[in-house]
């Protein structure tokens, strides 16, 4: 014990001397979350219970800095994952563990690491803990600005595959090039441009029986950036050479992909359009793994994700097979102290979008449109096919009335391919309305109490839905509860109210929240990319803590 | 008694590994798609308020429009800058631009495209906001909002601008 002492004694004494001596001995920070569940055998709603009775997800970052050096770890334990995450996260690890370091232009970092190749369309790894997709390369990354304005991003690795990495090794590069960085004559011109471009490929072997399958698979993009004090275009082209998966089907036609911003806005008003096309350009580093796993790539959405539940009830998801569409939106907030604007100003939000599939004629009278083994399919580029994907036009009004009221009203207009999103599991199209009134009223500076009311229309599926929320807010603590009633359900015994109550206590960087109640079957999803929750009946907690 | 002084000392050293908190060095970008390294975050020696969001994050907004309400009061009387970071990804950045300009705001932007910012500064879930003192060192941090929170984070803007350390007494 006295050793212990005499020991930590000594370790003070040192760090505070080369603490006086403003030694830097670097950060350490980090941070820690945590959900879990206990479960309910809940029949009415097709909840059922694990062996375990219970799920937990953890998670813990640690990194540590001094001067140019980084180094860190994360922490991950299921116990078992929970409902609605693979399975095959069951364990506990680290997973991920990294250093890099910084010398003079030249970042070099080993070991887990993310990065993005422009807008994604050939390179993007990226994790999102909520939708349970990690796909961090592990290897080498090189990060190098040889001069000014011009950035060199190189990666070399392999992908995670839960607690394992994938087969297939990735190799890519990028350049980017900030044009008014480069050209000193151009450094104060109002234009901005920059161009960009990246070769990505994937090597994996093949070991199949029918077909010969390309081992080395390319894929490259160009990219361009245009600003112009209130204007802005982007836009990217990506194209890869015949990669034959378990997701096409095993085609050996080319993917590709274009995608396509501009922007306009001034004070008070914001203008956004956007086009894209994706033809056969799912990219994997396993040319067998399911959908979700070992994406290189991430295709663009464009169409808005929404947070209200019931405008959430049947979500866009990503079609990398095919899909053109386009998007608009316009934000508009009529002045302060004007008739319509009222004393603070109100905020008007018009969004709409569309995505059909892309249009597709046989090859020839013999091969059927995506035959294993052929070249799929012909497909004008410009062409929209008949079919449906998705249509989303949305209104949001905001307001605030008064230093107590203020109100948002919320109207959406739906159309969603049930036979696409949904395996084809009921082929039908659902044509829904929904309308939702939001409205916060303050008793004190930091007392608010908050009511949502929304309601869904629809004569297919489930049918309407009605749902009432109340959230209170004080100081450090939250407490909401509400309930989503399927009254219009056709199947009468499923006419079910999904009850749902939670408190939070909330100090600086903590958080922790208990939940109990009902939670529909359904689907969460963030831009395009979604993840199926099953219904389930019981407690939860969460907590998230950073230092 | 023992005890006590290895708590003690551990706590003393834990304390000097994790006093100084400056902003890690990332790569980002501002509203004009320029690249942006996140050392270059600063104020002239006043405080700043680093706040993570998106535009799909309903609380995120409404934290931004409170503080936009009052934002020309508090850069008058306090100096602070806040930096709003988006972590739109690829898929939804080009709506941060009009969002910012359809509500006015007069933040400094950044978008954060692949969360990598968001890592280095441990962000969980958004929004969380840090405050900075005018050495750029990270004094406070805060995750979530509700309703008046904003002013609780002006109390402590207010602090630091006059010096004072947001030590509380206990």
């Amino acid at each position: 014990m006295k050793k212990i002492i005499l020991l930590f004694t000594i370790l003070a004494f040192t760090f505070s001397s080369l603490q006086s001596q403003n030694a830097d001995l670097g950060q350490i920070h980090g941070n820690f979350q945590m959900d879990a569940q206990l479960y309910n055998n809940d029949s009415l709603i097709g909840a059922n219970v694990p062996s375990e009775k219970m799920g937990l997800n953890s998670y813990a970052n640690f990194n540590y800095t001094r001067g140019k050096f980084n180094a860190g770890i994360r922490y991950e334990g299921y116990f078992p994952a929970l409902n609605g995450f693979d399975a095959k996260n069951n364990g506990v690890g680290i997973p991920y563990k990294y250093a890099s370091y910084t010398s003079e232009d030249l970042t070099v970092t080993v070991g887990n690491f993310y990065e993005q190749f422009g807008n994604g369309l050939v390179l993007r790894v990226y994790e999102d803990k909520a939708l349970d997709y990690d796909y961090a390369l592990e290897g080498v990354k090189l990060n190098y600005k040889p001069y000014k304005g011009v950035y060199i991003k190189a990666v070399y690795g392999k992908q995670r595959y839960y607690w394992n990495t994938g087969t297939g090794l990735v190799r890519g590069i990028d350049g980017e090039f900030a044009i008014n960085d480069i050209i000193e004559k151009l450094a104060d011109k109002k234009t901005k441009l920059t161009l960009g471009g990246s070769f990505v490929s994937k090597y994996q072997a093949d070991k199949d029986p029918i077909y010969k399958l390309p081992e080395n698979v390319g894929a490259s993009a160009a990219r361009i950036n245009l600003y112009r004090g209130k204007f802005s275009l982007t836009g990217e082209y990506a194209y890869k050479i015949n990669d034959p998966s378990g997701v096409n089907d095993k085609i050996y036609k080319p993917g590709e992909a274009l995608i396509v911003n501009a922007t306009y806005s001034q004070k008070g008003l914001g203008i956004y359009a956007s086009a894209k096309r994706v033809d056969n350009m799912s990219f994997q580093s396993d040319r067998n793994a399911d959908g979700k796993d070992l994406n290189i790539n991430s295709l663009p959405d464009i169409t808005k994700t929404h947070s209200y539940a019931l405008l959430a009830m049947y979500p866009y998801a990503i079609q990398p097979n095919g899909e053109i569409g386009f998007q608009a939106e316009v934000i508009y907030k009529i002045k302060k102290k004007s008739l319509l604007g009222g004393k603070y100003g109100t905020t008007i939000d018009v969004n709409y979008s569309r995505v059909h599939n892309i249009q597709e004629t046989q090859i020839n009278d013999t091969i059927a449109i995506g035959e294993s083994g052929s070249l799929g399919y012909n497909s004008n580029f410009f062409e929209f096919s008949k079919e449906v994907f998705f249509s989303d036009l949305n209104i949001e009004i905001s307001r605030k009335f008064n230093k107590k009221v203020k109100a948002t009203v919320v109207y959406q207009n739906l159309v969603f391919n049930n036979s696409v999103f949904n395996n084809g599991n009921y082929h039908k199209t659902i044509y829904s309305d929904v309308a939702i009134a939001d409205i916060t009223y303050k008793f004190t500076s930091r007392k608010a109490l908050r009511t949502e009311m929304q309601w869904l229309r629809t004569n297919q599926d489930k049918g309407e839905w009605g749902m009432l929320m109340l959230e209170y807010s004080m100081p450090h603590w939250f407490f909401s509860v509400w309930d989503m009633y399927n009254y219009g359900n056709p199947e009468e015994n499923k006419q079910v109210h999904y009850y749902y109550g939670a408190v939070g206590y909330i100090n600086k960087a903590n958080r922790i929240q208990i939940g109990y109640g009902r939670q529909r079957e359904g689907v969460i999803c963030a831009g395009g990319v979604c993840r199926y929750v099953p219904a389930s009946n019981g407690l939860s907690v969460s907590i998230t803590s950073s230092f | 008694m023992k005890k006590i002084l290895i708590v003690a000392t551990i706590f003393f050293n834990i304390n000097l590994l994790f006093a100084q908190s400056s902003i890690p060095s990332v790569d980002v970008k501002d509203i004009n798609g320029n690249i942006f390294n996140t050392s270059q975050i600063s104020n002239d020696g006043k405080p700043i308020i680093i706040d993570f969001w998106s535009t799909s994050c309903k609380p995120c907004i409404k934290e931004l429009i409170a503080i936009d309400e009052n934002y020309e009061d508090w850069k008058e009387e306090t100096g602070v800058k806040v930096y709003a970071v988006s972590i739109d990804n690829t898929r939804s950045v080009n709506r941060v631009a009009p969002l910012v300009n359809g509500k006015g705001w007069e933040f400094e932007i950044l978008l954060d495209v692949n969360s990598d910012f968001k890592r280095a500064m441990n962000v969980v879930n958004i929004p969380h906001r840090f405050l900075l003192d005018g050495n750029g060192k990270v004094v406070w941090q805060h995750t979530s909002y509700a309703e008046g929170d904003e002013e609780e984070l002006y109390e402590l803007v207010k602090k630091l601008a006059a010096g004072e350390s947001l030590e509380e007494k206990h």
